[in-house]
């Protein structure tokens, strides 16, 4: 039998997890898009778009994601747009989240050594087919770990929609813990469920990086 | 020779590895100023029995006399002590990739020997004049040839004032043209009485400067004696010595 | 316009007074995140299985549990539970600190691991006690190879301590919302915020680097990263 507190608190936590994931899945895949785009423009675009994704990147990364979510949420209404909590919280976290992916996805992109293009244009590839069948399925090998990882980070980064008063797993612990002044075991409670969401994300992770694994592929 | 009073003294070594036994019981007793040369072909137990003399893999069993001293090599402190005593040479050098040639060899001076910075200086010098390096001394490993790295990993054993020097195939990681600068060094330690084991393909070497050969194969001695015993016709050992020499190219002496 | 203009002008030495404490949450996290990683790190490698398990569960702990709630936990939790009465800006300190400690053992863990084993073996055979091993041969290298990531980290530390508000630690952020909504000027303060950030970050990054060629040495890098 579970004391009433903890009955509650359970609710309350699971209630806000249903919204934290709604913030992290919508937050993931908007990240990983983003990331591809700015990151191939980065590796292969012409010097505008390069210059412009280069300064989208090196500024999301270089600041704060609590000072990008108050200029999205306390900020815009100064200039009359004005955002819900929820659309401000992931607004942020896709633009953030995509600044440090499109950082892999460069990476890989560039790492690929110049022979693999070389060795596709000898066979008569077009340069679609070539960047499309040859340097995309070696460039995802090799930026899917850092990307998977920055997917953990966005798990534990969500907690911050709480600071634009989204109600998620963090918000709705911290009210209860307040209630009834029970700091140590709510937010131990809550870094339970932390643990599992990431401990999930990395075990998913790690069966999408063995699908793809190739013998000998990226080392050295 | 000196079999009665060997300096250093194994017995029985034995070591596995997940369940695969590489050494099956080796002895080995040097006496002062011997030279030992272990060949025979690679797995068979020839790096492991090196490694296991000074215990930096240690031994499933063994016993250890240092000049008739039983060494207890579960203690880390007489370890250390006899770490000291037994120098060792690596086929891949080893230097420490942080450290000037100078510091390479000055570093175990202060921290084991305890010397002065002076003093430590002073005697790194010495060893590595003796092996020609002189003016390579502010070097970093990265910038020395692989021949002058060898030369600075035999100063920094030497400077330890080792009693027995054990040398793992010192110039097979080398380009042909610079193993000669490395076995000139190995001549001269022998010239000047070295007690050494040596496991090594150079012929030139196993000829000349071998006081008894040692043929391991499948973790065993399986033949021992003098050059001019083993090396006649029908041994395995002037068998494998023939390989080399077809191998290498190398003509025989 | 012009009045906002005025705003900040008249709240960038408070902002930037900010950032000097800031800074100092920064330095002081990075520091025990050192000291404490180093150690962990070295633990991990040549410890002990006991020692490793218990280690690898702090560095679980610590690297899936959010900053945020890691703040709450210790500040109004565990540390009040302990009766030690820290202020906001060293209870920020030792929580970011244990945190990116956690990282940090995993950053020098990997250099110690990506060294040829050969370093130990040499060191051994000139009889060098393993400890003199690690502290002289083993954690000068890793600690060079370690340099370009743990910068990266020092990144990282710096933008969450952005979080130290929560708390009430009067570092930048907290300046920021403070001015912002007495001027109701959110969108200049904030831009300015993120403008400090961006600058110390660049600086220490920058920083970082020039250490880590000052103490390069030829010929040696850590391509094997």
């Amino acid at each position: 039998m579970i004391s009433p507190f903890f009955q509650e608190l359970l609710e309350a936590l699971n209630r806000g997890l249903i919204m934290s994931m709604a913030l992290i899945l919508p937050s993931a895949a908007g990240g990983v898009l983003v990331g591809i785009m700015a990151g191939c423009l980065r590796a292969f675009g012409d010097t505008f778009f390069r210059k412009i994704c280069d300064t989208y990147a090196a500024i999301f990364r270089g600041t704060p994601l609590v000072v990008q979510l108050f200029i999205l949420y306390f900020g815009l209404p100064n200039i009359g747009i004005y955002l819900t909590p929820y659309a401000a919280a992931v607004t942020g976290f896709i633009l953030c989240s995509g600044a440090y992916q499109s950082e892999y996805v460069r990476g890989a992109l560039l790492a690929i050594k110049r022979n693999q293009y070389l060795g596709a244009q000898a066979l008569g590839l077009t340069k679609f087919q070539s960047i499309f069948w040859i340097i995309v399925p070696q460039a995802m090998r090799k930026a899917l770990p850092g990307c998977g990882n920055e997917v953990i980070y966005l798990i534990k980064y969500s907690s911050l929609a709480y600071i634009v008063t989204f109600m998620e797993l963090t918000g709705e612990g911290k009210t209860l813990a307040t209630e009834y002044f029970r700091f140590t075991e709510v937010f131990a409670v809550i870094g339970l469920y932390y643990l599992a969401l990431v401990s999930m994300a990395i075990f998913v992770l790690k069966k999408i990086e063995k699908t793809l694994h190739i013998p000998g592929f990226g080392k050295g | 020779m000196t079999r009665q009073n060997p300096i250093l003294r194994v017995e029985n070594i034995t070591k596995s590895f997940g369940g695969e036994p590489i050494l099956k019981g080796v002895n080995l007793s040097l006496g002062k100023g011997e030279i030992k040369i272990l060949i025979g072909p690679s797995g068979g137990g020839k790096s492991t029995f090196l490694q296991c003399m000074n215990c930096l893999i240690s031994p499933d069993s063994g016993k250890y006399w240092l000049e008739e001293k039983p060494v207890d090599i579960t203690s880390k402190k007489v370890l250390y002590h006899y770490r000291q005593q037994v120098g060792m040479i690596f086929q891949d050098f080893n230097l420490f990739d942080h450290l000037t040639a100078l510091d390479n060899v000055t570093l175990a001076l202060r921290k084991v020997k305890g010397m002065d910075k002076k003093a430590a200086a002073r005697r790194a010098m010495t060893e590595l004049s003796q092996v020609g390096l002189e003016d390579k001394i502010r070097l970093y490993p990265a910038e020395l040839s692989g021949g002058q790295k060898q030369r600075v990993a035999i100063a920094r054993a030497l400077a330890m004032d080792p009693k027995v020097l054990l040398l793992d195939e010192p110039t097979s990681a080398l380009d042909p043209d610079l193993t000669g600068e490395v076995i000139d060094v190995i001549r001269n330690l022998a010239k000047k009485g070295m007690t050494m084991v040596m496991a090594t393909h150079q012929i030139s070497l196993i000829r000349t400067l071998a006081d008894e050969i040692l043929f391991m194969e499948a973790g065993f001695v399986v033949e021992q004696g003098s050059p001019k015993a083993l090396l006649v016709p029908g041994t395995r050992s002037q068998g494998f010595c023939d390989k080399l020499n077809s191998l290498s190219g190398e003509g025989p002496e | 316009m012009l009045e906002a203009v005025s705003i900040i002008k008249g709240a960038l030495p408070y902002l930037l007074a900010g950032s000097l404490i800031t800074a100092g949450i920064v330095i002081g996290a990075m520091a025990l995140g050192l000291v404490l990683g180093l150690s962990m790190a070295v633990g991990q490698v040549y410890g002990g299985n006991a020692l490793k398990r218990a280690l690898g569960t702090y560095v679980w702990f610590f690297q899936g549990v959010p900053i945020l709630v890691l703040l709450f936990l210790f500040y109004f939790g565990v540390f009040h539970y302990m009766g030690l009465n820290l202020s906001a800006v060293a209870a920020v300190t030792i929580v970011l600190g244990m945190t990116t400690a956690a990282y940090q053992a995993n950053i020098f863990r990997g250099a110690i691991l990506a060294l040829p084993q050969g370093q130990f073996k040499a060191a051994s055979t000139l009889g060098m006690s393993d400890i003199q091993t690690i502290l002289t041969i083993i954690l000068p290298q890793a600690l060079r190879l370690s340099i370009p990531a743990w910068s990266n980290e020092f990144s990282i530390v710096l933008k969450d301590s952005a979080l130290a508000f929560v708390l009430g630690a009067p570092e930048i952020m907290a300046r920021a919302k403070f001015v912002a909504s007495r001027t109701y000027q959110h969108l200049p303060i904030y831009i300015i915020a993120g403008l400090i950030y961006f600058i110390l970050t660049w600086a220490g990054v920058r920083a970082l680097a020039k250490l880590e060629k000052t103490v390069r040495i030829p010929g040696y890098s850590n391509k094997g990263m």
